[in-house]
């Protein structure tokens, strides 16, 4: 047993025990700490794979931001431990049985038929500047596109999210209390 | 040395995760973390897929789907406190109607 598939091995558990407390949770909080910890050990995993450009972005991105912004507003709206109704039992026993039976099937189907060779350790440079010169070169067009898409989305999240204006004709509108 | 089917296993697991908690949690903040796990589950293939055809633009796909990702969850958090303000609730079960 080499000491890449004994890494690959804790990180996986950590990322396998992480999903599982994810569903396991009623408070979200408890799920968003259980995401963060799914989160790093992928970017353990990463590193494994040699992708060291995004192992760092995973967490910085991932981990770091869009997590943050999930506790930021988990907080501010004060989200409480859900409760649960009909439909969610009725969801939870089909829906915890069929994840069962789908990924069961499916690590069925990838270990008996796809090759055992295995992936070696770095064997794929994904250090920033190799990136940085495919993202640059081949992938320009999408890089600036997504750019677009980023501005889109900062300017839709800040008018969503903005509290809407009392309209002149007197009636509030969307206002609370 | 890992082989590449259990790092596919892996990332089916995550995604099966997210699905299962997109169908059974009813708390709306904890549906939008269900997708991102589905996210994270994809990333994980798009990676190991890289490092075994050795084609590096997996890794700049992963970019990518994180680009989105976090557009996605800024707008969808911003949706979500809105909902809030007009419902005064997250539970999905209470939030059915477009119209208010």
């Amino acid at each position: 047993m080499s000491i890449h598939l004994i890494l690959f091995l804790a990180f996986g558990a950590v990322c396998v025990a992480g999903a599982v407390n994810l569903l396991a949770q009623t408070h979200p909080i408890n799920s968003a700490l259980s995401l963060i910890a799914v989160m790093a050990a992928l970017a353990g995993e990463y590193l494994l794979l040699g992708a060291e450009f995004v192992a760092a972005v995973q967490v910085i991105v991932y981990a770091g931001a869009i997590m943050v912004l999930f506790v930021f507003t988990i907080m501010l709206l004060n989200a409480g431990v859900e409760e649960r109704t009909k439909g969610s039992r009725v969801a939870a026993l089909i829906g915890v049985p069929g994840m069962l039976a789908g990924s069961i099937l499916v690590a069925w189907v990838l270990l008996r038929h796809s090759g055992t060779e295995a992936v070696a350790a770095g064997a794929l440079p994904g250090d920033p500047k190799t990136i940085g010169q495919l993202l640059f070169h081949e992938f320009l067009l999408p890089f600036e596109i997504t750019s677009i898409l980023i501005l889109i989305a900062i300017m839709g999240a800040v008018v969503l999210a903005s509290k809407p204006p009392t309209s002149p004709a007197g009636e509030p509108a969307g206002e609370v209390d | 040395m890992v082989p590449l089917s259990y790092y596919l296993v892996l990332g089916g697991f995550l995604f099966a995760c997210g699905v299962a908690g997109f169908l059974i949690k009813r708390n709306i903040i904890t549906i939008f973390m269900s997708i991102e796990l589905m996210l994270n589950g994809v990333n994980l293939s798009f990676v190991a897929f890289a490092a075994h055809w050795h084609a590096l633009a997996g890794q700049v796909f992963v970019f990518f789907v994180m680009v989105v990702a976090a557009a996605e969850s800024a707008v969808g958090l911003a949706i979500i406190i809105a909902v809030y303000r007009t419902r005064e609730t997250l539970n999905v079960d209470q939030i059915n109607l477009l119209k208010l």
